[in-house]
């Protein structure tokens, strides 16, 4: 069984809904990623979002520009985020891992070798913000012969007929951006996602993730609710840009278990 | 029979619809709404109309005879679209694309600009049809183009600068994007260029055909015959595939697309994705030859010219590379500058910096060919824009 599978089972059981915290890699410093990331993890996070920094990250509000401006200046490549993986690895064999990032990277490195190199260092699941279904053949093909799970986003503005191709794709969980723009706005409308979530629950039998615009405790909790997981991206990585190298774990370890806490209510 | 892209969007491997998922809906849309009306003949009858009436179209072919006998070798054609209303190609397009969002009822356009042409034809449109306008330009685009940023504001746009990345075209790009996944409902893309996610690549081509449509109606009866070469510059490459698209099945007509070449291919500091024999990535949606480091992050890029100043290029552009039916070459800067300077003093033309580069590749064949062959170059706009720059090169304040 897969770690992603693994873990939603087990909080199915324990009815708890997951706590999936997105960083960039690379930001603040290249040394400081792995223990952020266990960090997140002994704060109570389920998932690992990793972000791969891209130089034009078309989806994303300043917050995260600016994060994956930060992590490339610090000399952050694709392949160095697969070797922080494989760092983390060493100490954790549980957590599920899963690169969030745009196509281009992928694609200059070379899907089969990007697959290969993800089973290698314990990938668990890749999302790739500008691949939908239609350009993922490739990408799907190679990706399942190593067993990574490709995540796909769907949109309030997905329609059913790709609700259900997605279906057919998705392995791991399938992410939904609550709202339309970019990652880190500000309108996130509850009512809306509480409208959407049983129409993709028709044909998406994989747990069902929310993200974008969660900024608080309160609208985690809100949020679990309505779903299977609570993705939480720019106000973490707006803590990490607001810390200093020596509190950035301490700093986001406290925001990422206040929205456990909250989570854990739900 | 040449016949792309196919019913995904897709030039061969290229092209595609490489975007986030909240847009994908909108871009299917607007592919169904496209294919719904291009041959409607209510809507083609509007967009003729405007493009004589509005744009004042034809635009004449003329022949550059004192340039031509300066270089002793081919007869060097102009095709001017420097002599559109707005002064280039892009008004064409940006007709085009106004007239389908009214169609569709979005009553607020959005559009990226790097030479701020396209910024400035979409501000046109938009006051043409009352519509609210939003200017994408990076901050470093603005300085170089003053004059445009305030033509757009006195048709009423709003121009927002672009203060990330490299703070030029592709960060407009950015920007414009993130825009429209924002306000997808409520707002049309005027996309500038034939780049992009399906159908732009098609549908901004489509527009643009009518340069090469008339072209091949206009050098018959100038000459008695199509022209041994048509040569455009290519940064997206929106006015280049306009001209060539019509003469990729005219055996003899040579196709040449000019990148900008910057300080030379050997120093890394151009334009010229084709030229430079760049990998092949993905950047706004979609799948091209892109300029990129070894880890396929985006590196930036540098022209004399802004609307060139772009690391990627149209699909269809790649294709015709690979295929073997056009020819693509780097002109730099101060050659650009160069051709520039002669057709001001031969021709009393002052051509935009991004016309000027096809320019100066036809002035460096020219005398290499007898003096009985024929060279159409697209200039595609005029030199108005370019002042501040060319002035600044020149050691003059103005």
């Amino acid at each position: 069984m897969s770690r992603i599978q693994a873990t939603f089972d087990s909080l199915k059981q324990q009815q708890r809904k997951a706590l999936i915290p997105f960083i960039t890699a690379g930001d603040p410093s290249l040394q400081l990623t792995v223990p952020l990331m266990h960090g997140l993890v002994a704060a109570g996070a389920d998932v690992l979002e990793l972000g791969v920094p891209f130089s034009d990250p078309m989806a994303d509000g300043p917050t995260i520009q600016r994060a994956s401006e930060r992590a490339l200046k610090n000399g952050m490549s694709l392949r160095g985020v697969l070797s922080m993986v494989a760092e983390f690895r060493k100490q954790d064999a549980t957590t599920p891992v899963v690169l969030m990032g745009y196509g281009n990277p992928i694609e200059a490195m070379g899907w089969e070798a990007f697959a290969q190199r993800c089973e290698e260092v314990g990938v668990d699941g890749v999302l790739t913000v500008d691949f939908p279904p239609e350009e993922s053949h490739e990408a799907f093909e190679h990706l399942q012969r190593h067993n990574i799970a490709p995540i796909f986003l769907l949109a309030p503005t997905t329609n059913e007929a790709r609700i259900e191709q997605v279906a057919k794709l998705a392995r791991g969980y399938v992410y939904y951006v609550s709202l339309k723009g970019v990652t880190g706005a500000g309108n996130l409308d509850l009512s809306a996602i509480e409208q959407k979530i049983p129409e993709l629950r028709k044909h998406i039998k994989l747990p069902i993730g929310v993200g974008f615009g969660i900024r608080d405790a309160a609208t985690a909790l809100a949020v679990a609710r309505l779903c299977d997981g609570v993705v939480v991206g720019s106000r973490i990585v707006q803590e990490v840009e607001n810390s200093t190298e020596q509190d950035v774990v301490a700093n986001v370890g406290k925001l990422v278990n206040e929205l456990r806490q909250a989570i854990d209510k739900a | 029979m040449y016949n792309y892209p196919d019913s995904t969007g897709h030039f061969g491997q290229f092209g595609g619809i490489y975007m986030a998922e909240t847009l994908i809906p909108a871009v299917e849309e607007l592919r169904t709404q496209y294919l719904r009306f291009r041959d409607d003949p209510e809507f083609k009858a509007e967009f003729a109309y405007e493009l004589k009436h509005y744009v004042g179209r034809p635009s004449p072919i003329y022949h550059a005879k004192r340039l031509s006998e300066s270089l002793g070798g081919a007869q060097i054609y102009l095709k001017r679209e420097d002599l559109n209303h707005t002064g280039a190609h892009k008004i064409n397009n940006a007709i085009g694309q106004a007239l389908l969002a009214k169609r569709m009822g979005k009553k607020r356009v959005i559009a990226e600009t790097g030479a701020g042409m396209h910024g400035v034809a979409t501000a046109t449109v938009a006051a043409r049809f009352g519509m609210e306008c939003i200017v994408y330009m990076g901050a470093e685009d603005i300085q170089r183009q003053a004059p445009n940023v305030f033509r757009m504001k006195l048709l009423g746009a709003t121009v927002v600068p672009v203060e990330s990345g490299s703070r030029t075209l592709k960060d407009a790009c950015n920007e414009a994007i993130r825009d429209w996944v924002t306000n997808v409902e409520s707002t049309f893309y005027i996309f500038g260029t034939a780049a992009g996610p399906h159908p732009y690549p098609m549908m901004v081509r489509d527009f643009q055909c009518v340069i090469g449509n008339e072209a091949k109606v206009q050098m018959p009866e100038m000459i008695g015959r199509q022209p041994d070469a048509v040569i455009a510059c290519v940064g997206g490459g929106s006015n280049a595939i306009g001209l060539f698209h019509p003469y990729i099945e005219v055996p003899d007509v040579q196709i040449i697309g000019v990148e900008a070449g910057g300080h030379g291919i050997a120093s890394g500091q151009h334009a010229a994705p084709l030229t430079a024999n760049s990998k092949v990535g993905v950047l706004h949606g979609n799948k091209v030859y892109l300029i990129q480091d070894e880890n396929g992050q985006i590196i930036e890029t540098h022209s004399i010219s802004a609307g060139l100043d772009y690391p990627g290029v149209g699909p269809e552009h790649c294709l015709l590379k690979d295929i073997g039916r056009a020819q693509y070459v780097a002109i730099n800067d101060d050659e650009a500058l160069a051709a520039f300077d002669a057709l001001c003093r031969f021709e009393g033309i002052i051509p935009a910096l991004e016309s000027s580069h096809a320019l100066a590749h036809a002035m460096k064949i020219a005398p290499t060919m007898g003096k009985d062959k024929v060279l159409l170059v697209n200039l595609s706009g005029r030199g108005d824009k370019d002042m501040n720059t060319v002035a600044k090169l020149k050691g003059i304040t103005l």
